[in-house]
């Protein structure tokens, strides 16, 4: 059981806080009014009761939780590293009430009983748990699955994330068979061959490390591949972790005259650049892995456009022995949820991007991407919110993490603002 | 004193250590000269030498260098596919750490891994070659071979000749001489040129016969047999046919030049073995040199305040 370190029974009123509703993008006046863990109304600063208590939000954004669309969570199989329970810890530390699950478990989810197995299995956390279904059968590139029982027994999307579609023929037939349920197909775009090997981008910064290295049209080779299959069979494709310019310039040409494809970039694509990795620290290696500084800048002129929809984790934990391996035998990720928000502020918030769009690259964007119906403050609902202090840097360590993994690239490194709380009916999270 | 507790990278070494280094360097070739070729420099400290990867010449140059420094020496060799499961990188060399070492020379096949080694234990680390990253020891005694031979850097021009990308003499040698202000430049197949390496000063002509006209020195790479048959290199008459240095392409020369290779020599490929053995050849001082600039490294590293003769 999740249970909040505080537990907001009878009236609160969330007082002092700057109100923001990203779907609406619009700011409230007022207090927020919550009644036994329900949204009540909004009140003005005045308004106070005999039996109503008062949390402080002064000086703080109060808004939806954020929606993440990739994150890894490890259940079945891997619980060593992650397990439901402690991702959904991991998100609403991290300011999340949403998020959807890659199915490159142990074994795969690629079933309809595997979609049910991680609904019924997170259905009393204070998270939705959105499946992600496999595209393949096994992740193994060659034979669809069940793709209208998984979306009936609630897969949002599917993906054989970590492992790309390398048959072009399936990569059609899973875009243009999915078609008819109205799912986007997400497709880990890299090269096979030009990735065999590799560890990082190959650049000046790989040369300089002696590590092998995959250029960025690894990923934009498939990307554009991907394009055209949906542009020929008129589908819809969502487009995970992008990370080269190359790939940014395909979409947002794409997108000029089609409204099909959509794109995801990572808070550790916009944060770090492959000089970053002079140090061999193996959290910065990540697939797809970190590129140039010009990569860097083209994925938040990508977000800033409108080219990219939305910031999404890659949350992929890995136990401290696969990571502290030497830089080639250490596993591929980094942990997310945690620092997604501050990483991302102290990325784009130098780059003059206003707050409200911030917000909406958690909220508003991934909502559209995967058609995920939300409202902000619904009377009569479970309250959802999240409360954020823009104004605090916070120096992250690895104490700071509810994730059962360690794996962050972010160690040591100072954020600027920290989600404070994320409240989910009565349960109220506390970063301390 | 060196600018660094462990010898790891020659990227960001002064070129004042460089020179400090080749003198004493210098200093044990006399020393390696003598009929008893032992001094008592490192008596009482040990050092092990962990290698992860096969070697047999730079394993043995270092064992010399230590055993003539008095040092007491312990081997430890591990295939490196033990390293892929099971006992972790850092399980291992803790388990080396309770042992107290003073110093560990460590040969690894993954880049990064000497650095990597300095936050797991508290001994002085030297890199005997991390990967495809660096072998500066080797380096070391490719400058002071070139300074014997030349006796200064001033207007040296230095040509390093095969397979730079996955050659980590060549990147630590990159670094020394562009440290030292000699003119570099690298020749192979551009395949195996690596992304952005002219950042680092270097100039890069494909054509051999242009680069031997230019240089007064080369530095010759093997050409490692498994790079063929994946593409990289087509065959070896191929190879041969283009960079090859071959007796022909030297005879054609109306000039000297220096012939360097770090070992060990696939004759009739990448050098034809009458220019090896020729009088142009300081092939065989590069491995003597190797075990005076170990033991120069070793004393800097451990014994700094000591006089060599001590």
């Amino acid at each position: 059981m999740i249970k909040g370190d505080k537990i907001l029974d009878g009236k609160w009123i969330l007082s002092g806080g700057k109100i923001y509703d990203p779907f609406k993008e619009k700011y409230i006046k007022g207090n927020i009014l919550i009644s036994d863990g329900k949204f009540d109304k909004i009140v003005n600063e005045n308004y106070t009761d005999e039996d109503v208590n008062f949390l402080d939000c002064k000086g703080k954004i109060i808004t939806h939780p954020f929606i993440d669309l990739h994150a890894h969570f490890r259940e079945p199989g891997r619980e060593d590293k992650e397990t439901i329970e402690s991702g959904c810890l991991s998100a609403l530390y991290g300011g999340y009430t949403t998020i959807c699950l890659m199915p490159n478990t142990e074994p795969p989810i690629d079933t309809p009983e595997l979609i049910k197995f991680i609904i019924d299995k997170s259905k009393d956390y204070p998270v939705d748990i959105l499946p992600i279904g496999a595209i393949t059968k096994g992740q193994s590139g060659k034979e669809l699955t069940e793709i209208g029982l998984m979306v009936k027994e609630g897969a949002i999307a599917i993906s054989d994330d970590g492992i790309p579609v390398e048959d072009s023929r399936i990569m059609r037939y899973a875009l243009e068979y999915s078609k008819m349920f109205g799912i986007p197909v997400i497709n880990h775009a890299e090269d096979v061959f030009l990735r065999s090997g590799t560890v990082m981008n190959e650049s000046a910064a790989s040369t300089k490390l002696g590590l092998p290295g995959s250029p960025p049209i690894t990923e934009s080779i498939m990307v554009s591949r991907d394009l055209m299959i949906n542009k020929y069979v008129k589908s819809r494709m969502h487009v995970p972790h992008i990370s080269s310019k190359e790939s940014v310039e395909l979409v947002r040409n794409y997108r000029e005259t089609s409204e099909e494809v959509t794109a995801e970039v990572t808070p550790h694509h916009i944060y770090f650049n492959d000089e970053s990795l002079s140090t061999f620290n193996s959290n910065l290696k990540v697939a797809p892995p970190i590129r140039s500084e010009e990569d860097r800048r083209a994925l938040i002129d990508g977000l800033a456009d409108g080219t990219i929809d939305c910031i999404a984790t890659d949350h992929a934990p890995h136990n401290i022995e696969e990571k502290e391996s030497d830089f080639m035998h250490s596993s591929c990720g980094m942990i997310g949820l945690e620092t997604a928000f501050s990483s991302s502020y102290t990325a784009l918030s130098k780059e003059k991007i206003p707050i409200e769009k911030i917000i909406s690259f958690f909220t508003l964007g991934p909502s559209k991407v995967m058609n995920i119906k939300k409202e902000f403050l619904s009377p009569g609902k479970k309250v959802e919110v999240v409360m954020i202090d823009l104004d605090k840097e916070w120096e992250v360590t690895t104490d700071d993490f509810k994730s059962k993994s360690r794996n962050s690239g972010f160690i040591g490194h100072k954020l600027k603002s920290r989600v404070t709380s994320t409240i989910y009916g009565k349960d109220c999270f506390i970063n301390k | 004193m060196l600018s660094n507790k462990h010898f790891i990278s020659l990227k960001d070494t002064p070129k004042q250590d460089i020179m400090k280094l080749i003198e004493t360097g210098l200093s044990f070739r006399e020393v390696l000269e003598r009929p008893v070729k032992k001094v008592p420099t490192l008596s009482g400290k040990n050092i092990l030498n962990l290698f992860f990867e096969n070697s047999t010449r730079t394993k043995m140059s270092f064992e010399l260098a230590e055993k003539r420094l008095s040092a007491d020496v312990t081997n430890f060799s591990a295939s490196s596919s033990s390293l892929n499961k099971g006992e972790t990188f850092r399980d291992t060399v803790q388990n080396i750490q309770v042992m107290k070492i003073d110093c560990i020379v460590m040969r690894h096949p993954s880049p990064g891994s000497s650095l990597q080694l300095t936050n797991f234990v508290d001994s002085i680390i030297v890199n005997a070659g991390d990967g495809c990253h660096e072998h500066p020891t080797q380096a070391m005694l490719d400058v002071m071979s070139l300074y014997e031979k030349f006796e200064t850097f001033k207007n040296l021009k230095v040509a390093i000749i095969g397979d730079i990308l996955h050659s980590r003499v060549a990147l630590s040698n990159i670094y020394a001489l562009k440290t030292l202000g000699v003119e570099v430049t690298l020749c192979g197949p551009p395949h195996l040129i690596p992304v952005g390496i002219k950042d680092l000063g270097v100039y890069v002509n494909y054509n051999v016969d242009e680069v031997l006209e230019w240089a007064d020195a080369i530095n010759v790479l093997r050409i490692q047999r498994e790079r063929m048959g994946i593409g990289l290199i087509p065959s070896v008459r191929e190879y041969r046919e283009v960079f090859g240095i071959t007796n022909k392409r030297i005879e054609n020369l109306k000039k000297e030049i220096v012939i360097m290779h770090p070992g060990p020599i696939n004759r009739g490929v990448e050098l034809d073995g009458d220019i090896a053995d020729s009088d142009n050849s300081i092939i065989l001082n590069q491995v003597l040199n190797g075990v005076a600039m170990r033991m120069s490294i070793l004393y800097h590293l451990l014994s700094e305040g000591d006089t060599i003769n001590d």
